[in-house]
């Protein structure tokens, strides 16, 4: 009787963040004595622990943190155990999960952080499951800036999650090995998925739209890992044409509103299976660092700034690549395709690592390949002189599923 | 034995309180529970208006000190008697024995308008003459306690009560709303944060492969400084030696010392050397090679060299809106078109660093490393 009640009062108050633009969750009838609780759970918590979250609407008005191996953090689900952060005062997130392995976080939603939603250091074994990261109001400029992150970990599984308004990622994976993204669902982040400075992520099964960017896999400089050996497949991405909504100075903040899938410097990645539908920029691009603008002094002198390995194939397209965002883009798509004409399925800055080449060429097992696909080749090396329409007929060997034993 | 032996030592103090009597407290090291009252541990007590240090505690200062809303902060250490002295270390905090409590009291001077209104000043460890804290033009705060046992160092903040004779120790933290008064009168109404047991970890944790917690304070080059003792001023370094608290280690003028900073800008040639210290201390805890901030790639310890790492054109990694529309750490040249003056200067949970520990910005500080980053040529093309 008491779960039906709430789930009414639940969505009344779902209708209502409907209703009114740009209105956050109104909490004027939530729960704040709860938080106390919640709060000495986390700090008494003890390996084994599973702390349960009964169904609700909670305020929480400081940063969570644990810092205990072997916990689970469960609620009654993502849509009945809401804990609000609408009035937070202090803490740059909503959650924050370090140094803790077997960490499991389910069935709840947090809502409206200032910063970060959930981050997780330093873990292995991290199980983020069922969960529902959201900006209620929308995407803003004004909301946090990642959902479900998880960075510097180990056998990391994020599934049946949603992410709502994120102003960077949605589900962001950093500098992390051994990763499963599956059957989340983002929406109206300025990327939806992203993994970064990682190795061995399986991206599958989930749906991206109205993101800015539906999946990002992207290499930033400076960090202690490079990362490589993704596979982004059997996704739904479609009509990621949310205009960019990132803060200037973030690695996001350069991506072109109607991106598909984008891969940046990064190396090894397969993109197979996946249903691309209607990103208006185009559905697959992979670019250098030299694309995305930053000054080279900034750049650490190891940093291996070119993309290499890219197995772009078996995928289904429809539509897209007619209305790329920006001036520039648009001026290109006009050279290459005419006012009514389209990009390419496959978009490429064209840069080549000059020192690996042989004649001209990139090895075998370097290669960017499409095959099957029309690539346009932007031509960046030339300062976009000569962008051209080409084939990357090749094939890569497939790279090895990532198994994680749950 | 022991543990019947500091019953029967704080039973004595105890009655001596009673009989108004000023011995000092007598320190205890408790290996497993943190006690509920602040005394119990017998670093530092309330006696006739003043908070006292215990037997063989020793107060000492810092350099360059961490910002914490312009709180006063009195420092002790004490090693408990055949435990040992310290190991010297060149850079990191000094490898304590089992038993040694460190305690941080943070209080400011009293303001004129009511027990909530405080002083603004950066005048380290005003009101306190070597031994001993003068409680009539002071408010306590909290004190936080950080003990090294078998384990591993726990830390704990205990909260200073209303009539500033006890503190009762607080897990979950608590806010504490003050108004912060200039010399000028100009009143700053703030939220000054105990943090809770983990949130200590987020500083404390200074190496995230290892985990656990450890001191940041007490490091050669924080502590390379002369301090006054009651009558006597000396190098804390040396003195520390003399005391038993130390082994190991150059003589202080051959090991490594910060810049002594205290909110005055310096003159141009030592711009460079007080806003590093002030990186060290504020912030290399975490951005180090090791800390909870290596996931960014901005590294502030004072042996990092002057390039991306340092933050010299850094793209940010995962900064939100934290990047202030700015596009690199730090641009040679042009302090308002850098991320870190920008972090520095707010005080959003989501943008301001440290993330923790301050609700106010460090107006001094924030002005010291701008004019570092003014001084800088170049800029980053």
């Amino acid at each position: 009787m008491n779960a039906v009640k709430t789930g009414a009062a639940l969505s009344v108050l779902l209708l209502a963040a409907c209703g009114g633009e740009d209105q956050t969750r109104d909490v004027s009838g939530a729960d704040r004595a709860y938080q106390e609780t919640l709060m000495a759970a986390l700090l008494d918590a003890e390996p084994g622990d599973v702390i349960e979250i009964p169904a609700g609407l909670f305020v929480i008005e400081r940063g969570l943190s644990l810092t205990v191996d072997d916990v689970t953090i469960r609620g009654a689900g993502m849509d009945e155990t809401v804990l609000s952060f609408a009035e937070q005062r202090q803490g740059a997130e909503g959650l924050l999960v370090s140094g803790a392995d077997n960490f499991t976080l389910e069935n709840l939603a947090i809502e409206d952080t200032i910063g970060d939603a959930v981050k997780v250091t330093d873990g292995d074994n991290v199980t983020i499951r069922g969960v529902r990261v959201e900006w209620t109001n929308g995407p803003s400029t004004e909301n946090g800036a990642y959902g479900l992150y998880p960075v510097q970990s180990t056998d990391v599984l994020v599934e049946d999650s949603v992410v709502i308004g994120a102003s960077d990622a949605g589900i962001y994976v950093g500098q992390s090995d051994r990763i499963v993204v599956r059957n989340n669902r983002v929406e109206y982040n300025v990327a939806g998925i992203e993994i970064e400075n990682s190795n061995h992520a399986d991206v599958y099964g989930n749906v991206a739209t109205n993101n800015t960017g539906g999946i990002l896999v992207f290499n930033m400089p400076n960090l202690p890992r490079p990362g490589s050996g993704t596979r982004v497949y059997d996704n739904d991405v479609f009509e990621n044409n949310t205009g960019n909504f990132g803060h200037e100075g973030t690695p996001v903040a350069s991506v072109p509103a109607g991106t598909g899938i984008i891969i940046n410097s990064n190396d090894a990645v397969e993109i197979f299976g996946n249903r691309l539908a209607d990103n208006r920029t185009g559905h697959v691009i992979i670019s250098s660092l030299f694309t995305a603008g930053f000054s080279e002094l900034g750049v650490s002198e190891d940093f291996d700034p070119w993309p290499e390995a890219i197995h772009v194939h078996s995928n289904s397209y429809e539509g897209g690549g007619n209305n790329p965002d920006g001036l520039e883009l648009q001026a290109l798509k006009l050279a290459v395709a005419g006012p009514l004409g389209a990009f390419p399925n496959v978009i490429w800055d064209g840069w080549v690592d000059p020192e690996k080449t042989v004649d001209g060429e990139l090895p075998a097992e370097l290669r960017i390949c499409a095959p099957g696909e029309a690539v346009l080749n932007m031509d960046g090396p030339n300062d976009y002189a000569d962008p051209r329409i080409v084939t990357l007929d090749c094939t890569l060997e497939p790279l090895p599923e990532v198994e994680l034993d749950r | 034995m022991i543990a019947r032996l500091a019953l029967a030592a704080a039973a004595g103090l105890a009655l001596a309180a009673c009989r108004g009597e000023t011995a000092p407290p007598e320190p205890v090291f408790h290996a497993g529970e943190m006690p509920a009252a602040l005394e119990s541990w017998g670093q530092v007590a309330v006696s006739g208006g003043r908070l006292v240090l215990g037997e063989g505690v020793t107060a000492y200062d810092l350099n360059t000190a961490l910002f914490s809303d312009y709180a006063l902060k009195l420092r002790t250490v004490w090693i408990p008697e055949g435990a040992g002295p310290a190991a010297y270390d060149a850079r990191e905090a000094f490898a304590f024995p089992v038993g040694t409590v460190i305690t941080k009291t943070f209080y400011y001077p009293a303001g004129e308008g009511g027990f909530d209104e405080v002083v603004r000043t950066r005048e380290a460890m005003l009101h306190f003459d070597g031994s001993a804290l003068d409680l009539s033009g002071v408010r306590l705060i909290e004190t936080r306690v950080l003990v090294h046992r078998e384990s591993g160092w726990d830390a704990a903040a205990y909260v200073w009560d209303e009539a500033q004779r006890s503190a009762r120790l607080s897990r979950t933290g608590d806010f504490i709303d003050l108004t912060l008064v200039d010399a000028s009168g100009a009143r700053e109404a703030f939220s000054y944060l105990v943090p809770n047991v983990n949130q200590c970890a987020n500083c404390h944790e200074t190496d995230t492969a290892e985990g656990g917690i450890r001191p940041i304070g007490p490091k050669a080059r924080h502590l390379n400084r002369d301090f006054d003792y009651a009558g006597t001023r000396a190098n804390q370094l040396e003195r520390w030696r003399e005391l038993g608290l130390l082994e190991g280690g150059p003589a202080a003028d051959e090991a490594p010392s910060n810049l002594a900073w205290n909110g005055e800008m310096p003159l141009p040639a030592m711009v460079e050397p007080a806003a590093r210290g002030y990186l060290d201390v504020n912030c290399a805890h975490c951005h180090s090679r090791t800390g909870p901030a290596d996931t960014s790639g901005l590294f502030l310890e004072p042996w990092e060299p002057v390039g991306p790492n340092l933050g010299l054109c850094k793209p940010p990694i995962a900064a939100g809106r934290g990047t202030g529309g700015r596009l690199y750490s730090i641009v040679p040249g042009d302090a308002h078109a850098s991320i870190l003056v920008h972090r520095m200067e707010s005080d959003r949970a989501d943008i301001m660093m440290p993330e923790l520990g301050r609700a106010l910005a460090d107006t001094e500080g924030v002005a010291l490393v701008a004019a570092w980053i003014d001084q800088m040529a170049g800029g980053c093309g």
